[in-house]
């Protein structure tokens, strides 16, 4: 019945629900924006959510972790995505967390998950380094020197790269841009020298980071996992984060749906309230059915993740293409059918679009994700 | 589960011992699918024979009660019953709308002695059933039908025409919405009437289609007198079978879009393999590799949609709008499929009949002219757009 939340999944989910409408609504995301916070995120709050459980979800009871599965996680990351939630969980808990995770040796898991677990500690994983997510197209070096490595390279949008205590950064010890083969992941502190961190202020408010390396040196003990072998650990996380990110679309383009579908109800035009027009209403069916669909593939992608099954991959890739596409559609319909309060800042729908424009980038557009899932498929 | 586990052993030994080997294999042409009915009394082989075995266990229904003559499992019985008979590769004895439309309605809204007339023949596959509902004026609008049941006392006279009757020209009796009542609002005076097609007044006339020849008919009734008995439910309350019998039909309709509805045996990418070229392992042209993708992916999406309906129905939560989803999303995915494929297959996909075309290729550009009509019959999908915004969404007229 894994397409089916079960009790105890529903119960997470709801009191995460109440946690976030409490603690966290849209109003939130708007005050740390116009205060220019320099976080981008409300650290208190964040204790609070660490004590709740959610950084631990994933992570095994001896490093403090609650050892549940992915479809727990993202029941949170649902609920996070319908509030516009600001918080470091996708890059500390399920990105750099989880390549110490499925990569690190014993001790780098229990200093570091131990920690996250806590909510004391951030991480980001240094990733991307064009305008498009492309894992293997990595040409950050990572050259053996002094019995470590020296790094070098630019990596883009980083996600909560500026507040990050750690950062895993992913670079190349040997091959070209674009090979599978040759990537190493290397756990480096962002005071090292020769690093450095810029924050990018994006559109949604939320926070990503530009990081150089010019030269950075980090022991060898600071590699995670194999040397070379980075896609082995990369491969399954980056799965794992596509269920995830998929989950909090869900969230997002769910509540930006039921907020337009409320405007449709009660504005009124020419006398009567605007859902009576069957040129919105059919628009507004047609983003039914597709959130009914986005919702089936996300808690398969999910479930297919936590079972570990052969087909997770594709369905990973399935799920943030088919979310790619929802949200773009429910966003941008949304701000057109509140008509003219809809392009304001005051109006918070805009804000909702704007994020939804971003998760659509974030690991892949849909472009990304269907040319992968034909490389699975074996077309 | 001990006792389900008796009953596969019990299943798996019976079919064994009464399936015929013929019965086994693959049905490879329209022709091959038994639909009963008085014309197959007649016959003497393996299909009849398959037919009169699996009718008399009443495993032609097998979850309708076994007072009525069918197999009285209840679901889980019903599903191992399913996988063995696909374990065994058993063809399915009967295809009929008396099973997977009139009855369910007839079990719902009949009286007494018409289920212990109607029912068992419909189990045993003794009359083919066809359904008189649309006519020329009433499409979309199915309430506006015209067709007249006059009441003449000890019987109905029945005047008017009906469209798209599916194999109105082979079917024994028809199950057909009537108006008996012209002075009220018009839903409120349909009534259900069941009818023998051989009743003096009755004729019919084949439709060709876009795709060439179809089972669709007109159907035209002069004076056709009808029993009083033969009248389903309440005078004047047909309308409320007729909207039930439509979520049948369309959940029916809506299993098309996985393919369901027969096709290829070659997928998409195999094809696009084919006739766009290939290399390494990849479909050449990156536009069509793009849009198999995204018809694979579609299809990945509603068949984990399929599913957790099935699962949500399994853990007895009320039935959600599936049935409209399923009709509008299954049938406008099978068009864009048909439309992917025909397209891969360029002027090969455009072939009508004779040399020059593979019989694969003249199977698709049938079957994708034929897939225009998905998305019409049994609610267009502008009918379903409309429900979904006022059922689902709640949005006012």
């Amino acid at each position: 019945m894994a397409l089916v939340l079960t009790e105890e999944q529903e119960l997470l989910k709801q009191t995460a629900k109440e946690f976030v409408q409490e603690k966290s609504p849209v109003s939130e995301l708007r005050r740390l924006r116009d205060s220019a916070d320099a976080t981008g995120f409300d650290s208190a709050l964040w204790k609070e959510m660490a004590e709740l459980g959610w950084a631990s979800v994933i992570y095994p009871e001896e490093f403090g972790g609650m050892d549940l599965g992915y479809q727990e996680l993202g029941q949170i990351f649902e609920e996070c995505g319908r509030s516009l939630v600001a918080n470091p969980l996708f890059s500390t808990v399920v990105l750099a967390g989880g390549c110490v995770l499925a990569g690190g040796n014993e001790t780098q898991k229990k200093e570091i998950l131990t920690a996250v677990a806590g909510g004391e500690r951030l991480l980001a994983l240094a990733l991307q380094e064009g305008a498009h997510h492309d894992p293997y197209a990595v040409a950050t070096t990572a050259e053996e020197a002094g019995g470590g490595y020296r790094l070098t390279g630019k990596k883009t949008f980083v996600l909560d790269g500026h507040v990050a205590d750690q950062l895993v950064v992913v670079a190349r010890t040997s091959g070209n841009s674009g090979d599978r083969e040759g990537l190493t992941l290397f756990l480096v502190e962002p005071g090292t020298s020769g690093v450095s961190i810029r924050r990018t202020v994006m559109m949604d408010g939320r926070n990503s980071a530009t990081v150089e390396l010019s030269g950075a040196e980090v022991e060898r003990s600071s590699v995670i996992g194999e040397v070379g072998a980075g896609a082995e650990i990369l491969d399954p996380v980056l799965d794992r984060a596509l269920a995830v990110i998929s989950a909090e679309m869900l969230g997002t383009l769910s509540e930006a749906f039921d907020r337009t579908l409320e405007f449709l109800k009660t504005r009124e035009q020419f006398g009567v309230v605007i859902g009576s027009f069957q040129a919105l209403k059919h628009r507004a069916a047609d983003m039914f059915v597709e959130i009914e669909l986005s919702r089936s593939v996300v808690l398969d992608a999910l479930t297919a993740v936590d079972e570990g099954r052969a087909d997770a991959s594709a369905l990973a890739s399935c799920a943030k293409a088919r979310c790619n596409d929802t949200i773009f559609q429910v966003g941008n319909e949304a701000v057109q059918m509140f008509g003219g309060i809809g392009v304001t800042d005051e109006e918070e729908i805009g804000l909702f679009m704007k994020r939804a424009r971003v998760l659509q980038f974030q690991l892949g557009n849909s472009n990304f994700h269907r040319d992968r899932f034909a490389a699975l498929e074996g077309f | 589960m001990a006792d389900l586990e008796t009953f596969r052993q019990e299943a798996r030994t019976w079919i064994e011992e009464n399936c015929p080997p013929s019965m086994r294999e693959k049905v490879e042409s329209p022709d091959e699918i038994e639909w009963g009915g008085r014309a197959a009394q007649d016959r003497s082989d393996d299909r009849k024979l398959w037919l009169d075995r699996m009718g008399e266990k009443g495993w032609t229904c097998p979850t309708w009660p076994s007072e009525y003559g069918g197999g009285g499992l209840d679901k889980a019985q019903a599903k191992v019953l399913q996988e063995e008979m696909r374990a065994a590769h058993a063809r399915p004895a009967l295809t009929s709308f008396g099973i997977s439309m009139l009855g369910p309605a007839l079990l719902e809204y009949a009286s007494e002695e018409q289920k212990k007339h109607f029912i068992p023949q419909i189990v045993k596959g003794e009359i083919w059933w066809c359904q008189g509902y649309s006519e020329p004026g009433s499409g979309s609008d199915l309430a506006s039908l015209q067709t007249r049941a006059e009441d003449k006392g000890d019987h109905y006279l029945v005047n008017g025409q009906k469209i798209w009757t599916s194999y109105a020209d082979k079917a024994d009796w028809i199950f057909c919405l009537v108006r008996t009542d012209t002075e009220v609002p018009k839903h409120d005076g349909i009534s259900f009437l069941l009818f023998d097609m051989a009743s003096p007044g009755v004729s019919v006339s084949p439709i060709g289609l876009i795709s060439g020849s179809s089972p669709f008919c007109q159907t035209f009734f002069q004076d056709v007198k009808v029993p009083k008995d033969q009248l389903v439910g309440e005078i004047n309350g047909g309308w409320t079978i007729a909207k039930r019998l439509l979520q049948h039909e369309r959940s029916m309709i809506g299993g098309m879009g996985l393919g369901l509805g027969g096709g290829l045996s070659r997928g998409a990418p195999e094809l696009a393999k084919d006739y766009c070229g290939e290399s390494n392992g990849r479909i050449s042209d990156a536009v069509v590799r793009d849009r198999v993708a995204q018809m694979q992916m579609d299809s990945c999406c509603y068949g984990a949609t399929l599913r957790r309906s099935s699962e949500e129905a399994k853990a007895g939560m009320p039935p959600g709008p599936a049935s409209s989803i399923f009709k509008l999303y299954g049938t406008e995915m099978n068009k864009r499929r048909h439309e992917l494929l025909v397209s891969i297959m360029g002027s090969q996909g455009l072939g009508w009949e004779g040399e020059g075309f593979t019989s694969e290729e003249l199977t698709e550009t049938r079957d994708w002219l034929r897939s225009f009509g998905n998305s019409i019959e049994g609610g267009t999908s502008e009918v379903q757009l409309n429900i979904i915004a006022k059922r689902v969404l709640g949005l006012p007229d």
